[in-house]
């Protein structure tokens, strides 16, 4: 199984329309891959799907990079994925 | 049970008579797939053989759009069942006429209920794949009491003109995402809604349209089906009013 990084960016890879490549774990989502505010709604709402758990958006708001979602995720997800 | 359809699947609340049975039946004409809904299980089953009678792929279902869980319940089915909807028309609308000094808070709070909440969640809850999908299509049916008043429906033209607003703030959100919000605001239009009317009332209602004749459904159906149309990607946040020209903005 891919390890939490390496699904984090898929899914930022799939819902931004990034190159893989651009996704490294310091970018940001707006500033380095041109996310604008739905875009970041939306990653969101495809991490919350592609690891069954939910985002409050207080937390959200927080995720501002790709490192932020995975250890975000990694801290949060539930234990039959860990 | 039906498999999913490779045809594009249309939502048309309040879909049993009036307004939203002519539209249902112009979207399915167009090639839709159409699911249309009704509040008793009578109706939607006479939506079921009406679309069969004529030869539209789709159905009717039982929603009361003022019931969350029931709305929630209904859009898991119909996404598993037959697929997201890329188009959905909100036209499900009640009244609750009484001049203001006499209106009851319950009749306030159900127009608001039927007429604008549901529509907002409703919108929300399609959206998500429309965004997905990068294509959708949410037609809100107005009035054009909305614009211009109407003594006696204080509560349903603050209604109206809430949802006038409601989709232009969300036209602006999913615009960029080739998702389109629109509203078409009838004028006074023959149904079951306006039978009722006095001939002395009639009378002095097409007094005041220029066209000199009340509309009908299949007039405010062509609009919607337009606004519904892959040719009307670039029209987004307006309203479409249908109106024999009484009120023109």
């Amino acid at each position: 199984m891919e390890n939490v990084a390496e699904r984090v960016k898929k899914v930022v890879v799939e819902q931004l329309g990034v190159n893989e490549d651009e996704v490294t774990n310091e970018a940001s989502f707006v500033d380095d891959l041109g996310a604008d505010s739905l875009d970041t709604v939306e990653l969101v709402m495809a991490l919350e799907e592609e690891f069954d758990c939910e985002i409050p958006d207080e937390e959200a708001e927080k995720i501002a990079t790709v490192q932020q979602a995975i250890d975000y995720v990694t801290a949060h997800m539930p234990a039959k994925d860990a | 049970m039906e498999a999913r359809t490779d045809k594009t699947v249309a939502l048309v609340t309040g879909g049993s008579r009036g307004i939203g049975q002519e539209v249902a039946r112009v979207l399915g004409r167009d090639g839709n797939f159409v699911i249309a809904t009704a509040t008793s299980s009578k109706g939607a089953e006479a939506i079921t053989a009406d679309f069969a009678a004529i030869g539209i792929q789709g159905l009717g279902v039982v929603l009361d759009v003022t019931d969350d869980v029931a709305m929630d319940d209904c859009l898991k089915q119909i996404q598993s069942q037959y697929g997201a909807p890329a188009i959905l028309v909100n036209n499900a609308g009640i009244t609750r006429d009484q001049l203001l000094l006499r209106m009851k808070d319950e009749d306030w709070d159900a127009v608001m209920a039927t007429n604008l909440r549901a529509v907002y969640r409703l919108s929300k809850i399609c959206v998500r794949d429309m965004l997905k999908a990068r294509f959708g299509r949410i037609i809100n049916i107005t009035s054009v009491v909305g614009s211009m008043g109407n003594a006696g429906q204080s509560n349903y033209a603050a209604a109206k003109a809430g949802v006038a607003g409601f989709t232009r703030a969300m036209a602006r959100e999913v615009a960029a995402r080739q998702v389109t919000v629109n509203c078409v605001a009838p004028g006074f239009i023959t149904t079951d809604m306006t039978e009722g009317l006095s001939e002395a009332h009639k009378e002095a209602l097409l007094q005041q349209i220029p066209a000199g004749r009340l509309g009908a459904v299949a007039d405010v159906a062509g609009a919607v089906a337009y606004l519904a149309s892959p040719q009307a990607g670039y029209v987004t946040g307006q309203i479409l009013h249908v109106n024999g020209g009484m009120w023109m903005g």
